[in-house]
């Protein structure tokens, strides 16, 4: 049905959830709610947001439904057992997912249920913890690792199981920067499908860190498309870091190289320290950026990452509306040339 | 080749890409980072000398190595432990890195160990059948999972194949099983016919080199997309010792596999040479070894070729990397090896310079301040260009550790010698942010500071504040410097700073990170901490600067001071620049908030003119006090009630509260503070942004005009533009619409007791006074906005809130007051104050517009049910200009009144 879809027209994805989040000005009492007793601060823990205020979360996938989303992602961004440890929550983390993933099929299922000619779907975000298998956290032991492949594969797995039990319609690892974290997630999904006997798509959402135009981890748009290429995905793009503007010559690149569909939801520019949003772009700036982008033949899939609303989603939905898609022609090309 | 579909190209990654497909050359695959065939770099690992291990890797890579193949094949070793340490040591080599690894053993756990530590498309070499179907489907299914190609030995239950027949077949054989049974990609493939030893003197043998070509070109033409690779060194194993002939052996075999479709090789880089400049004689002589043929002249191939090879012994050439930047000076050497990450001199290029420095008299320390720091400065400033990225940096910082370490014995010596006792020069205790895992910048930080001898307290990443604040007082720190590179790290450097004052900590704060500015720092972060100087380091090389002017008891004062005007300079630079986009006035208008007038019948107030409200009762005032402003005037921070319960500020907010409500119960008691009001309603109308007062019922004589102003930054879809204006009746609806005014003050007396306890040194209780003066004067407003809406304008007059509610402003209609953010022009309240007539109630508007007694409230009313409370934000240049007009005054008057919304 998505590949249907992504032939005929630009699919476009939500925007931030935490910029919304971060505009409701929730108190420590908002964020735990019914977990009033537990032993740690939860402000701050986002993703928590999904089993305390339920309703809220809701609405802000309404609220980018209603913008035109086709795809809303799970608030669970930060949902892994590694994550949630921060916040004493490692074993909340299957709820976590679980009660996430049903709040946005819940949503999906009514806008669909509202317009049936236009269904809408749901992206189970996996994201990058907040630890890196590639690289050294200590400068005098490059050797030194903060955390192991099997420890990210068995948090990606409780994390992918519960998002699929929740409905997901895909999985999105997303925001990658080491790109070690994310093979160990599509390992641990690649594993639940096997035990489940049955697969979903996947997305895989890389992110360049600076103007190196690498990842954190060091590699090219180009070297992390091919590591992650194995299992297959149904798309596969950058978000977050860069704005639009600046992500323009790497998003190109994977235009170029990737044969399959491509991906893209960059932050609303620059992070702006004294914005509200904490960046720069107006949803006209976004929008038009990823017109452009739409236009050059580069994107199938849109959004926003960091800093982007509901307005921005809308002004990106009109832009791209009508544009063709970008054709599965990498491979070809590439033999060309 | 085969002749319909074609060749899918195989695509592994390091940092870097590398795709093999028909336009590709032959690929050299690095051999020497394996145990078992090189013994130097067996003794390295065995010797636990990793970086000599590294630098191995890493001259094979400079020497064009495509692929690194990576062996720990070795009895004595831990070959699993082996392989995790080096695979993720020359992950963070940036040089070795950006090619793909080849993750080379004989045992799968090995293989599966070292998958765990590659973030690109590695190869695995290698599986086979050697153990079977089942055990060769599950390792396929497990490479693929892990994301990597594979080589596949021609292996299988019986053995080795050793015959063209049979590496065919076994070929076959396992690339239909992990097309049809594993799902493995034919192009991620790699068929290894097996490459054995010629000229062994074993007849069995002399057909090997031929053998294992042939099946080369079968495979290509038989297997589609699969590629084909071999450990090509093994071809010339009886002619070890001699290099010469080997490369000769190694350079024509690879030529007629490579014609014959060999894709990949394991080689040694830097020992294969070119087919045509072979020295004839050799390469014909070793051309009929390979290929099996008799010498034109008769005789054993393997016989003539070894007879020749005595002669040719000596010649062996010996191929070096390039080390032409060693004849530069000691500076551009140091320069080099901070910039490429190079360890292997680093020592002795150091210690040539501190002789240097030595022999002209000078400090040690100079080194590092000279040439060390400028080579620092060299990465800084490639990183900034986007020329390095962070790995890179991270080595950079470890070649700086290693060249101070050597340094520092020799700095300690100079103190002892100098009669200084060896002492750190302060502490300084830093960390990443809670919420932030970026750290490469601040330990670069670190790094620099330990080299200019101060000690540095790493708490390393998602670091919680209150952990922050008490190892700094644990160890006595001397400064705190926090680092973060994500966006929201910025909050959590305010949250820190807020912390500090709170807990009271003196202590000068750094800081820094990627999305760190000055302004940000001088804005956002430095108000929060009042106690000590809060600094913006731009970069590591600053850090030193920094921290010795704040501990250096001479530079201190007048530093703190430069830095504390700079900020108030940049304060008032940002307050005055254009923060959001900002749409035009006229597009703003067009904007604004819509009223259906027509729909809308405005409340008739009991009276209109103005009403004295004297010595209203302050214990029923007092039911109206919002506690939390309270909290905040002390600087606790939480939200009221729950900040009573709070862990760390609970019991001196409730000893607080109660000290303040006993000194309450006596300003009620012995009335000690007078509440005095004015109240009026006039007729209003709107027109464009202002609201005009009338002073009747005809509407003639305008009472005041209050010039407002409207939201001008650009607005999500569906917001309007807001200005109060919005919210009153236009002058040509026909609406007969009214506002209220009013000014409260529970200020009267205060001065004179707060006067006293001064006199009686007991600040305490006069700072308590003033907070509760002012909190009875937002009581006394609340309590009379509610006697408004209720009973004098009257349009409310069920109303039922309780004081949460009222807090929470759930009320219909709005008090705006001159000065807040929905109305920020003050000077109206001179008119305000005339209108009402204040001084009556003993109150008054300095030239500046502040209200006298301190304790005083005064505002509108408006009762519209849409009415809200709003911010106007920043405005535009047009705005000012129309402002201005419409007040009469000079656009500069208008700019100085209207500064923090320019």
């Amino acid at each position: 049905m998505l590949t249907r879809l992504l032939r005929e027209r630009i699919l476009v994805l939500d925007g931030a959830m935490g910029t919304m989040i971060q505009q409701c000005r929730f108190s420590e009492r908002d964020f735990r709610g019914h977990l009033h007793d537990h032993p740690h601060d939860l402000a701050g823990d986002n993703d928590v947001l999904s089993l305390t205020r339920p309703q809220t979360v809701r609405e802000m996938h309404d609220a980018y439904f209603a913008a035109g989303a086709d795809i809303v992602e799970t608030n669970t961004f930060s949902a892994t057992r590694i994550a949630q440890a921060d916040y004493g929550l490692a074993a909340q983390s299957g709820a976590i997912n679980l009660a996430a993933a049903k709040i946005a099929r819940e949503a999906a299922d009514a806008w669909t249920a509202r317009t049936p000619d236009r269904p809408r779907f749901v992206a189970g975000a996996l994201g990058p913890t907040n630890r890196t298998a590639s690289i050294s956290p200590d400068v005098n032991d490059p050797a030194a690792r903060n955390v192991a492949f099997d420890e990210l594969v068995a948090a990606y797995r409780e994390a992918a199981d519960a998002l699929i039990d929740g409905g997901v319609d895909v999985l999105l690892v997303e925001t990658v920067f080491d790109t070690l974290n994310a093979k160990a997630a599509l390992y641990a999904i690649d594993d639940a499908f096997d035990r489940r006997g049955a697969r979903l798509p996947i997305i895989v959402s890389g992110t360049i860190t600076d103007a190196s135009g690498r990842t954190l981890s060091g590699q090219t748009p180009e070297a992390f498309w091919y590591s992650v290429r194995h299992v297959r995905p149904l798309a596969v793009g950058l978000n977050c870091a860069l704005g639009a503007a600046l992500m323009r010559p790497y998003i190109a690149e994977l235009a170029r190289v990737a044969d399959t569909f491509v991906s893209c939801y960059p932050n609303a520019g620059l992070p702006n320290p004294m914005s509200d949003t904490g960046y720069d772009e107006t949803p006209a700036e976004t929008a038009r950026m990823l017109g452009e982008f739409a236009r050059s033949g580069f994107v199938n899939i849109v959004g926003g990452c960091c800093g982007t609303t509901p307005a921005h989603i809308r002004a990106i939905a009109e832009a791209v509306a009508g544009v063709a898609p970008r054709r599965l022609g990498g491979e070809v090309e590439r033999r060309v040339a | 080749m085969p002749d319909e579909a074609p060749q899918r190209p195989l695509r592994l990654a390091g940092l870097e890409p590398l795709v093999i497909d028909e336009t590709s050359l032959f690929v050299n695959i690095g051999e020497r980072t394996n145990v078992t065939g090189s013994r130097a770099f067996a003794r390295l690992i065995l010797g636990g000398d990793y970086a000599g291990a590294v630098e191995v890797a890493r001259q094979q890579v400079r020497n064009g190595a495509q692929i690194v193949d990576v062996n720990m094949d070795e009895a004595m070793l831990d070959s699993k432990a082996a392989m995790v340490r080096f695979l993720n040591l020359i992950a963070s080599e940036p040089d070795v890195a950006r090619v793909p690894v080849m993750i080379d053993s004989s045992k799968w756990d090995v293989i599966e160990a070292g998958l765990k530590c590659v973030q690109g498309k590695p190869v695995v070499n290698s599986i086979s059948l050697k153990e079977g179907e089942a055990e060769f489907l599950r390792q396929a299914k497990l490479v693929r999972r892990y994301g990597a190609a594979a080589v596949v030995m021609s292996f299988d239950e019986n053995g080795q194949a050793d015959t063209y027949e049979r590496r065919i077949a076994v070929a076959k054989r396992a690339y239909d099983l992990l097309v049809s049974r594993a799902d493995v990609p034919p192009e991620d493939i790699i068929i290894d016919p097996n490459v054995f030893a010629i000229a062994t003197g074993i007849d069995e043998h002399a057909n090997y080199g031929v053998d294992f070509i042939r099946a080369t070109r079968w495979i290509r033409e038989n297997l589609p997309h699969a590629k084909v690779s071999g450990g090509i060194s093994n071809v010339s194993f009886s002619f070890r010792g001699n290099d010469a002939v080997r490369e000769a052996i190694h350079t024509v075999f690879l030529y007629h596999a490579i014609r014959a479709g060999l894709t990949m090789g394991i080689v040694n880089a830097g020992q294969l040479g070119v087919y045509d400049d072979l020295d004839p004689t050799l390469r014909t002589l070793v051309e009929d070894v390979v290929l099996n043929r008799t010498p034109a002249d008769g005789g054993n191939p393997t016989e003539k070729l070894v007879a020749f090879a005595e002669s040719y012994k000596a010649r062996g050439k010996k191929t070096e990397e390039d080390l032409s930047w060693r004849d530069a000076s000691v500076g551009a050497r140091l320069s080099h090896a901070l910039v490429h990450g190079i360890t292997t001199y680093v020592v002795a290029d150091t210690e040539e310079a501190r002789l240097a420095v030595a022999a002209r008299g000078g400090r040690t320390i100079e080194v590092i301040e000279g040439p060390l720091m400028d080579g620092m400065n060299v990465v800084g400033d490639l990183f900034g260009a986007g020329k390095m990225f962070l790995p890179q940096v991270v080595k950079s910082a470890r070649v700086m550790k290693q060249a101070v370490a050597h340094l520092i014995p020799f700095i300690e010596a100079e103190k002892t010698a100098s009669g200084s006792r060896a002492r750190s020069k302060g502490r300084i205790v830093t960390a990443t942010v809670k919420g932030d895992v970026h750290d490469i910048g601040k330990n670069i930080v670190g790094v620099v500071l330990q080299c200019n001898n101060f000690e540095v307290i790493d708490l390393g990443v998602m670091v919680p504040a209150q952990k922050i604040l008490a190892t700094a007082r644990e160890v006595h720190a001397d400064a705190i410097g926090l680092s973060g590179l994500i966006t929201p790290s910025l909050e959590e450097m305010a949250n820190v700073a807020a912390e500090m004052q709170r807990e009271d900590f003196h202590l000068p704060l750094l800081i820094g990170g990627a999305t760190t500015s000055r302004v940000h720092t001088a804005v956002k972060i430095a108000p929060n901490y009042a106690n000590g100087p809060t600094v913006y380091v731009p970069d590591a090389s600053r850090a030193v600067g920094v921290v010795t002017s704040l501990l250096s008891d001479e530079l201190r004062d007048a530093y703190v001071a430069d830095v504390a005007d700079d900020y108030v300079k940049i304060r008032a630079q940002h307050a005055a620049k254009r923060g959001p986009k900002l749409v035009t006035l006229e597009q703003a208008r067009a904007n604004a908030f819509a009223t259906d007038w027509s729909a809308y019948a405005p409340p008739v107030p009991t009276f209109l003119g103005r009403r004295l409200i004297g010595k209203a009762d302050l214990a029923d005032i007092a039911r109206f006090i919002d506690w939390g402003p309270f909290f905040q005037a002390w600087e606790l921070s939480g939200a009221y009630p729950a900040i009573l319960d709070d862990a760390i500020v609970g019991e001196a907010a409730r000893n607080l509260l109660a000290e303040g409500r006993a000194m309450l119960e006596r300003i009620i008691g012995e009335r000690w503070l007078e509440a005095n009001a004015v109240v009026g309603f006039w007729p209003a109308s709107s027109t464009r942004d202002d609201i005009v007062l009338w002073t009747d019922e005809s509407r003639r004589t305008r009472l005041l005009t209050w010039r407002n102003l409207r939201q001008q930054n650009e607005r999500p879809s569906g917001k309007p533009n807001y200005g109060l204006a919005d919210f009153v009746a236009p002058l040509g609806s026909g609406v007969r619409d009214y506002a209220g005014a009013f000014a409260v003050t529970t200020g009267g007396g205060v001065d004179e007791r707060v006067a006293a306890y001064k006199r009686a040194n007991d600040d305490y209780s006069a700072l308590m006074l003033k907070s509760l003066a002012d909190r009875l004067a937002e009581a006394f407003a609340e309590w009379l906005h509610r006697k408004v809406r209720v009973e004098l304008w009257g349009y409310a007059p069920d109303e039922t809130l309780d004081n949460a509610a009222l807090i929470r402003e759930e009320y219909r209609g709005i008090r705006p007051a001159p000065g807040y953010p929905a109305c920020p022009d003050h000077a109206v309240k001179a008119d305000l104050f005339a209108a009402l007539q204040a001084n009556e109630a003993g109150m008054e508007v300095t030239e500046s517009f502040a209200m006298l007694p301190a304790a005083s409230v005064a505002g509108f009313y408006l009762a519209h049910p849409a009415s809200r409370y709003f911010a106007v934000g920043k405005i535009g240049k047009d705005q000012l200009a129309d402002f201005a007009a419409r007040a009469g005054v000079t656009v500069d008057e208008a700019r100085r009144r209207l500064a923090p919304n320019l």
